[in-house]
């Protein structure tokens, strides 16, 4: 138990991540704080959220680009509720945005259970379907911050037992995974679909429906990262959170999620969006430009591929040659 | 990808003849498609017949497909490259740097095409010589290539290109053709003879069918592979020197999303996403297509967003039909069995 652990990658992680504090605070001692600290966090909720879906939807060997355009498209939704029938609580918007994610993810899963449509392929064209139609709903307008209810604005920022209520969401988020992943049928059968698709066929599993969950799943996360995201910035448009599907995907393969399916773990994404908040907080302590973040994050993407490509060919003897190849 | 159930598979009593087989193929489809957007676009606006107009149409596919038939080849070899509009970014910058350090257009294309050429080899480096999957290493450079471009531009602007420069995207061969557009002929006829008329042609479609039996028969994978991504590179490189001298700035957004249509068509072309099948000129009638669409949607006023939702449904709608269309033909095979 403890050599497993000292080999992980969990702990890989957790050197690495310190290793940039050390470096972070030599050049900044007000980096390392407590408050700061959490600060980061509290920014990097919002990643480890979508993360945690993403990574569900990697472990059935699939994936998910749309999870931006998702987000983008209920929290837009979310706002637009908010502006124009002002009567609606918050809490209702919130569960709003969830319930539309998930119907988006269903739709991406249903491509790819029902069609056998290849899931880049889908996740591809929702992606450019759910950025289109925040256009056609909001006609390109802005909804702006003066046109945003006050509680709408402030529930994620609520201060609750000294933390936001943002990071408590994401806590209780990767709390509900853990147990999720670990303790239940469901996360086991998303393990197994990824890890051999065949053997989980005659183990008794639907592979297609285990991924329309995953997808279902991811989906209702972007969801609420839609709201999450639309209040905590204050303003919605077509744009926002563009591009931020690679994020969520170099936070999955950082944190050790094999792109091929079936390896991964929970603290894994989760300190692989850490790991990627530290940074983007970090640069302009450091007096880097901000700019530099997406190639930072784009050769850390590389280097964390070539990394899990080493871990996974450490497998161990073959016993049994494999008979079959799985198309 | 994933079934278990047992499926009869019927063998015909004759193989179909070579033009019922021309009839029912995806090429001649396209054919009508394109036929038919070409009627409708010229009822729907006066002004789409005018030659001028048709030649203007022609700048919306030309750049993507010369990538597209680079992707066609990789796609067919079971790869992807996501990294292209990233290398487009990457090598108008590095063209707009030369540019303001005082270097002139013969010296520009040459740090073009080597930019493009210099990306592609990274990106076939990672994937044929550490062997990580083409998906997440080309969704890396894609953010390392734009990035570099974030870093050197930031929010500012390469405009000061010399005159001579312009030529690549504004100039004209002859009469209405473009040099983009002679460009686009030329790139089809070379990749056209590449894929169906050579023995490395007959490689990408065995390496895409079966890495692991082409590999035995004597073919260098790696190899081919890694040429498939250099040319993918020269061909984006390609495609920068065109759009940045038909825009004449640069910007690191330049070409933002691009990848996305070049897979669209290509796979719209008819080749196999999963690999193995396809052709060059289904991705030139897909290049029609889709330039049509555009131009036709822009006539009509329709914002480009809108049109990038026509974009995403066609690409989805183009894989889901054959699928479909093969499990309602195999039930009826069935049921007439």
């Amino acid at each position: 138990m403890l050599t497993m652990f000292l080999r992980s990658r969990e702990l890989l992680l957790l050197v690495a991540i310190a290793a940039l504090l050390v470096v972070v605070t030599w050049r900044f001692p007000g980096f390392i704080t407590l408050a700061n600290l959490a600060n980061v966090y509290n920014d990097t909720s919002i990643l480890i959220i979508l993360a945690l879906g993403q990574m569900v939807v990697i472990l059935t060997r699939c994936i998910d680009l749309s999870m931006a355009a998702n987000l983008a498209l209920c929290g837009m939704v979310a706002a637009m509720l908010n502006f124009y029938v002002p009567g609606l609580p918050v809490l209702l918007l919130v569960l709003i945005a969830v319930v539309l994610g998930t119907a988006l993810g269903a739709i991406n899963g249903l491509l790819v259970w029902k069609l056998d449509i290849p899931p880049i392929v889908v996740t591809l064209g929702t992606m450019t379907i759910f950025r289109g139609t925040i256009f056609l709903l909001s006609g390109g307008a802005w909804i702006n911050a003066h046109q945003m209810s006050d509680l709408f604005k402030s529930l994620p920022r609520g201060i609750v037992a000294g933390m936001p209520v943002l990071s408590w969401l994401s806590l209780a988020v990767i709390i509900a995974m853990l147990v999720v992943m670990r303790r239940t049928p469901t996360g086991r059968a998303f393990y197994a679909v990824g890890g051999n698709p065949h053997a989980a066929v005659y183990t008794g599993l639907d592979v297609g429906y285990t991924r329309f969950k995953a997808y279902c799943l991811s989906g209702g996360f972007a969801g609420l990262a839609g709201y999450l995201w639309v209040s905590r910035y204050a303003v919605a448009y077509v744009d926002i959170a563009a591009g931020f599907e690679l994020d969520v995907v170099a936070a999955c393969v950082i944190g050790g999620i094999s792109i091929a399916g079936g390896v991964g773990t929970v603290p894994g994404a989760v300190l692989g969006a850490l790991f990627l908040g530290i940074i983007k907080n970090a640069l302009p302590v450091v007096n880097i430009s901000p700019f530099a973040q997406m190639a930072i994050s784009g050769t850390v993407i590389i280097i964390a591929v070539a990394v899990n490509a080493r871990a996974e060919r450490r497998k161990g003897r073959v016993i049994l040659k494999r008979a079959e190849h799985v198309a | 990808m994933i079934s278990v159930e047992q499926t009869a598979r019927y063998v015909p009593d004759r193989l179909k003849s070579p033009a019922a087989r021309w009839v029912k193929s995806w090429e001649s489809l396209l054919i009508v498609v394109a036929l038919a957007i070409f009627i409708t676009n010229s009822f729907a606006s006066p002004y789409f017949l005018d030659p001028w107009n048709l030649s203007d149409a022609s700048f919306n596919f030309t750049e993507k497909a010369l990538i597209a038939f680079a992707m066609a080849l990789v796609i067919i070899s079971g790869e992807i490259d996501l990294s292209v509009a990233a290398i487009i970014a990457l090598t108008s910058t590095a063209m707009g740097y030369a540019a303001q350090a005082g270097f002139d257009t013969p010296m520009l294309v040459a740090i073009g095409l080597a930019t493009g050429l210099g990306c592609g080899a990274i990106n076939g480096l990672l994937v044929t010589g550490l062997g990580l999957p083409s998906i997440v290493v080309t969704i890396g450079t894609m953010s390392l290539f734009r990035g570099t471009s974030f870093i050197i531009l930031g929010d500012q602007a390469f405009t000061s290109y010399p005159a001579s420069f312009a030529y690549f995207g504004q100039g004209y061969v002859w009469w209405v053709f473009s040099f983009e557009l002679a460009l686009f002929v030329v790139a089809a006829i070379v990749y056209g003879l590449l894929l169906h008329k050579t023995n490395f042609g007959r490689a990408v479609y065995a390496i895409g069918n079966n890495a692991t039996a082409a590999l035995f028969s004597g073919i260098r994978v790696g190899r081919i592979k890694f040429i498939l991504f250099l040319l993918t590179g020269l061909m984006a490189g390609m495609a920068s020197i065109c759009l940045t001298s038909r825009l004449g700035s640069t910007r690191p957004s330049i070409a933002l999303g691009w990848e996305l249509e070049v897979v669209t068509m290509v796979v719209l072309g008819g080749v196999n996403i999963l690999g193995g099948s396809g052709s060059i000129p289904g991705v030139v009638l897909a290049a029609l297509i889709m330039g049509m669409v555009t131009f036709g949607f822009g006539l009509l006023n329709v914002p480009g967003i809108v049109m990038s939702i026509f974009i995403g449904l066609l690409l989805i709608l183009v894989i889901a039909l054959p699928i479909v269309y093969g499990r309602l033909s195999r039930r009826w095979a069935r049921s007439a069995a």
